[in-house]
C-alpha cells in the first residue's frame, strides 16, 4: 500500500535533505522525498497530512538495548521491549548477551530473533558475546553468532577480560565486517564501587569507580584497534578522558567510534545525594559522574565526538531495586525517556541542531552495525521516526511501556516527544497528542 | 563558650546522620545528654521517660559496644527493649532488609535502631518505616552516635568546641566515625586535621571544610584533641599500606607524637582499638587518654537522643 506524508519536515542527513518535504512509501520502501508531491501518487492508498511542526526523520535505532530474554523475563521480554522501543520512537534496537543463557550460540540469537517476529513492532538486531558464556576466556563462536544474525559482539556487563582477548576479537570480528562493542572498565579499579569516585560518593559512603577505570580500558582497546586494523565501539561512554582517548583515536584514523547514553550528559553524581538520598535509580554502570564529565559528554556530541546516543536500557524489577545502594543492580530503562531528553537538552538547548540529532540517533548507529536504515533514500527501508519538538512531555513511571520503572527521570518534563513510529511501513505507535491525525483507541 | 544557641526539639522524625542535624540541634543533644549523664551518676539509673514504649535494635553488622550502649540507654529510659543480631535473623533466609525491618514492625516499636553494613540504609527504612530510625551505623557513611558521645566528650573536658583543634588519624576511606565527626566539628566550628595515609584518604575531602596531610606529625601539632581511627584489618587486604609495621611507623600514636600536641590534649579512640597499630599501649591507658569516658558518655548521648525523638523538648526534665 502506498503511503503519503505530507505537510511535515523532513530531516534526513544521509541525504543532504532539510525542509518542508513530503514523502511517499510503498509497503516497506521509501519511495520519493519531494516537495509538493501530488495526492495522485498514492492513489489507492492513503494521504496524511501532517501538521507543518512535525519532523519526519530516518527510523531511530537504539544500539544498546538489554531485552532480557532468556532467562530474565521477570524484567523485560523481547515483546515488552520492542513495544517500549516503539513508544520510545525507535524503529530498531540492537540487544545485549548477557542474558541467561549468554547469546553466545545461534540458538539463543534465534530465539530472540524468533520472539521479535512474534512481537512484530521494532527490528530486533541481537548482538553476540566475545567470549564464550562471556567468561573471557575464550572466543565465542563467532562466525555462526553472524551468520545466525547478530550485528556486532561485546561482553557488556564486563569488559573484555585481557588486553590478549580483546586484540582477537578485533582481529577476528575483522572477516565480517562487525564491531567489537567495549564495556570500557577495569576491573581491579572498579572494584565493588557503585558510584562515581569523587566528593559525593566520599561524603555518602559509597565506593567508587574512577573515571580512568574506564579511560584506561577505552585507551587499551584503541591501540589495539589500531594495531589490528579491527574496530572498536566504546559502548556508555561516561568519562571525560575517556572522550580524549577517542578523540585521539580518531584523529589518528583508528576506527573507533563511540556512544554516549542520554543520563550521562544531562545528570551528575549530584543525583545520588538529593532528593532522595541512596535512591537506586541513580545507580547505573558507567556511574553518573561530574558536571565535568557530563560537560564533555555534551562538548563531544556538539563537535562530532561522539557518534551515537544510545540508552543502555537496563530494566530491573523494582523488588531488585528497593534495596540497600550498594546491593541494587546497576542499570535504568531508557527507551521511552531518550528522545524527550535529547529533543529538549540537546536540541532544545541549542547544544546541536535536529540533523546532527538524527545522524547520532539513525544514520551512524545503521553504519557502525551496518544494518538497514538512516536513510530516506529512494529504495530504502520505510522506517520512520516522527517527532513533534513542541510536545510537553512528563515523565511518569506509571505509564512506561518497559515492563520495568526505573527510571532517574519520573516528574521531568521535556519540550519534544515522538508523534509516530513507523516501522516497514506500518504504524506501530501514533500518539494523536503530538498532533497525528485521529484519535487513538 | 559556643557560638551556636541549642534548638529546643528535633525538626526530623530521625537519626539517620549529622548531616541532617543544625549546629543548634547537635547542641540540644548535647545539653541534653548532660542531664542524663546525671541519671546514670544516681543510685537508681533509672528513669521512667520511654516507659511503655518499645526500642527495637537491629544489628546487621557485628558490634558490642554499641548495642549495649544502646540497650543500657534504653534500659535507663524504662524503655521495653528488643535486640536482634544477624546471626539470629532471617536475613540469612534471603529476607530483603525492607521485609526484615516490617516483621520488626508489627511489633510495634515506637523507634529503630539500626547497625547496618550499607551506606544509606537508615536512609532506605526511613521512607518505608513508621517507626523512628536511629542510625548506628551505616556502612561507610555516619555513625551519628558516635560523633556525638565524641563531641560530648570534647566539651566536657575543654568547655567547648569552637577554635579547638582536633586531629583524626587513621582509615579516612572506610570510617564512617570520621565522616560523623568531621560534620559535626566542622558545623561546631573546630579546626579539624585528618591525617592517614595517601591511599585512604577519599578523593574531594577538602570539600569537607578540613585540613588534610599525610604528616602525623603536622596534624598532632598543638591539637586539643586527637581521635584515632581503628585500623580494620579485615578491610585492608594488602592494598592500602604495605604491613602493620609500617602503618604504625608512620601514623601510630606514639608519646613522641602525642608531645607535639598540646599538653592537655585529649588521646580519643572509638573502639575497639588495636594497641601497637593505631596507638601505642602508653598512649591509651596514659594519663590524656578519655578512652573509657567516650563509653561511659556514649550512654548519656544515647539517652539523649531517645528522649528527644520520643518527643521530648528541651522545656521538660527527665526526672
Amino acid at each position: 500500500m502506498k503511503r503519503l506524508l505530507k505537510g511535515a519536515r523532513v530531516v534526513d542527513p544521509a541525504n543532504g535533505v532539510d525542509g518542508q518535504f513530503d514523502v511517499l512509501t510503498d509497503g516497506a520502501r521509501v519511495v520519493q522525498v519531494g516537495r509538493d508531491l501530488p495526492e495522485s501518487l498514492a492513489a489507492g492508498g492513503e494521504v496524511i497530512h501532517l501538521p507543518q511542526r512535525l519532523v519526519i526523520c530516518p527510523g531511530f535505532i537504539d544500539m544498546h538495548v538489554h531485552l532480557r530474554e532468556p532467562g530474565q523475563e521477570h524484567k523485560e521480554t523481547v515483546a515488552t521491549g520492542v513495544l517500549s522501543a516503539v513508544t520510545g520512537g525507535f524503529t530498531a534496537v540492537a540487544c545485549m548477551p548477557n542474558t541467561r543463557p549468554v547469546n553466545d550460540s545461534a540458538g539463543v540469537t534465534q530465539l530472540i530473533l524468533q520472539k521479535a517476529r512474534e512481537a512484530n513492532l521494532a527490528r530486533v538486531y541481537p548482538i553476540g558475546a566475545v567470549s564464550r558464556g562471556q567468561k573471557g576466556e575464550e572466543l565465542a563462536d563467532i562466525a555462526e553468532l553472524h551468520a545466525a544474525g547478530c550485528v556486532a559482539v561485546t561482553d557488556d556487563g564486563l569488559p573484555i577480560s585481557t588486553a590478549l582477548l580483546a586484540r582477537r576479537a578485533l582481529e577476528y570480528t575483522r572477516m565480517f565486517g562487525m564491531p567489537v562493542i567495549e564495556h570500557c572498565e577495569d576491573q581491579s579499579l572498579k572494584g565493588e564501587g557503585c558510584a562515581h569516585e569523587g566528593p559525593v560518593a566520599a561524603s555518602l559512603g559509597l565506593k567508587g569507580i574512577p573515571g580512568a577505570a574506564e579511560a584506561i580500558t577505552a585507551g587499551r582497546d584503541i591501540l589495539l584497534a589500531e594495531m589490528t586494523g579491527g574496530h572498536v565501539h566504546i559502548a556508555h561512554m561516561s568519562a571525560w578522558t575517556t572522550l580524549e582517548a577517542v578523540r585521539q583515536g580518531k584523529s589518528r584514523g583508528v576506527k573507533v567510534t563511540a556512544e554516549v547514553c542520554p543520563h550521562h550528559f544531562t545528570l551528575t553524581d549530584d543525583l545520588l545525594a538529593s532528593p532522595v538520598p541512596y535512591d537506586t535509580n541513580t545507580k547505573m554502570n558507567p556511574p553518573l559522574r561530574e558536571a565535568r564529565d557530563r560537560d564533555a559528554m555534551l562538548a563531544g556530541i556538539a563537535d562530532g565526538s561522539v557518534d551515537v546516543i544510545a540508552t543502555d536500557h537496563a530494566p530491573h524489577h523494582a523488588d531488585e531495586k528497593n534495596v540497600e545502594f550498594d546491593k541494587a543492580p546497576f542499570g535504568i530503562v531508557g527507551l521511552e525517556t531518550a528522545v524527550p531528553i535529547c529533543l529538549d537538552r540537546l536540541v532544545g538547548a541549542g547544544v546541536i541542531g535536529l540533523p546532527r540529532l538524527v545522524e547520532m540517533m539513525s544514520v551512524n548507529p545503521a553504519r557502525i552495525l551496518n544494518v538497514q536504515g538512516g536513510s530516506l533514500a529512494p529504495g530504502a527501508v520505510a522506517d520512520l521516526t516522527i517527532i513533534d519538538p513542541e510536545l510537553r512531555v512528563t515523565i511518569d513511571r506509571a505509564a512506561l511501556k518497559s515492563k520495568s520503572k526505573n527510571t532517574p527521570y519520573h516528574g521531568y518534563t521535556f519540550t519534544g516527544g515522538v508523534a509516530a513510529t513507523i516501522v516497514g511501513g506500518r504504524v506501530v505507535y501514533a500518539n494523536h497528542a503530538a498532533g497525528w491525525p485521529g484519535e487513538g483507541r | 563558650m559556643d557560638i551556636v544557641t541549642p534548638a529546643t526539639a528535633l525538626s526530623q522524625r530521625h537519626l539517620l546522620g549529622i548531616a541532617e542535624l543544625t549546629p543548634g540541634e547537635i547542641l540540644l543533644i548535647l545539653d541534653t545528654a548532660v542531664a542524663m549523664k546525671e541519671v546514670g551518676q544516681r543510685a537508681i539509673k533509672k528513669v521512667p521517660t520511654l516507659r511503655g514504649q518499645t526500642v527495637a535494635n537491629l544489628f546487621f553488622e557485628p558490634s558490642t559496644r554499641t548495642r549495649t550502649s544502646f540497650e543500657v540507654a534504653e534500659k535507663r529510659l524504662s524503655a521495653d527493649t528488643l535486640s536482634i543480631a544477624v546471626s539470629t535473623s532471617s536475613v540469612v533466609k534471603g529476607e530483603t532488609l525492607i521485609d526484615t525491618v516490617h516483621n520488626i514492625e508489627a511489633m510495634s516499636p515506637s523507634m529503630i535502631v539500626l547497625r547496618h553494613a550499607s551506606s544509606g540504609a537508615a536512609h532506605l527504612l526511613s521512607r518505608v518505616c513508621g517507626a523512628r530510625i536511629i542510625n548506628a551505623g551505616d556502612g561507610m557513611h555516619e555513625h551519628p552516635t558516635q560523633a556525638l558521645l565524641d563531641a560530648f566528650t570534647i566539651r566536657e573536658k575543654k568547655g567547648r568546641l569552637a577554635g579547638l583543634k582536633v586531629a583524626i588519624v587513621g582509615d579516612l576511606l572506610h570510617s564512617r566515625v570520621l565522616r560523623s565527626n568531621v560534620l559535626l566539628l566542622t558545623r561546631l566550628g573546630a579546626e579539624v586535621w585528618v591525617c592517614g595515609p595517601a591511599t585512604l584518604i577519599p578523593p574531594g575531602l577538602e570539600a569537607l571544610g578540613v585540613h588534610v596531610t599525610t604528616r602525623v606529625e603536622e596534624a598532632v601539632a598543638d591539637a586539643d584533641a586527637v581521635m584515632m581511627l581503628r585500623i580494620q584489618l579485615e578491610r585492608m587486604q594488602g592494598h592500602f599500606f604495605p604491613s602493620l609495621r609500617e602503618y604504625f611507623l608512620m601514623f601510630g600514636l606514639t608519646e613522641q607524637r602525642l608531645a607535639l600536641a598540646r599538653p592537655d590534649c585529649l588521646v580519643m579512640h572509638p573502639g575497639p582499638i588495636n594497641r601497637g597499630v593505631e596507638i601505642a599501649s602508653e598512649v591509651a591507658d596514659g594519663p590524656q587518654s578519655v578512652i573509657l569516658e567516650q563509653v561511659a558518655n556514649g550512654i548519656a548521648v544515647r539517652m539523649a537522643v531517645l528522649f528527644l525523638l520520643a518527643g521530648g523538648a528541651e522545656h521538660e526534665t527527665v526526672a
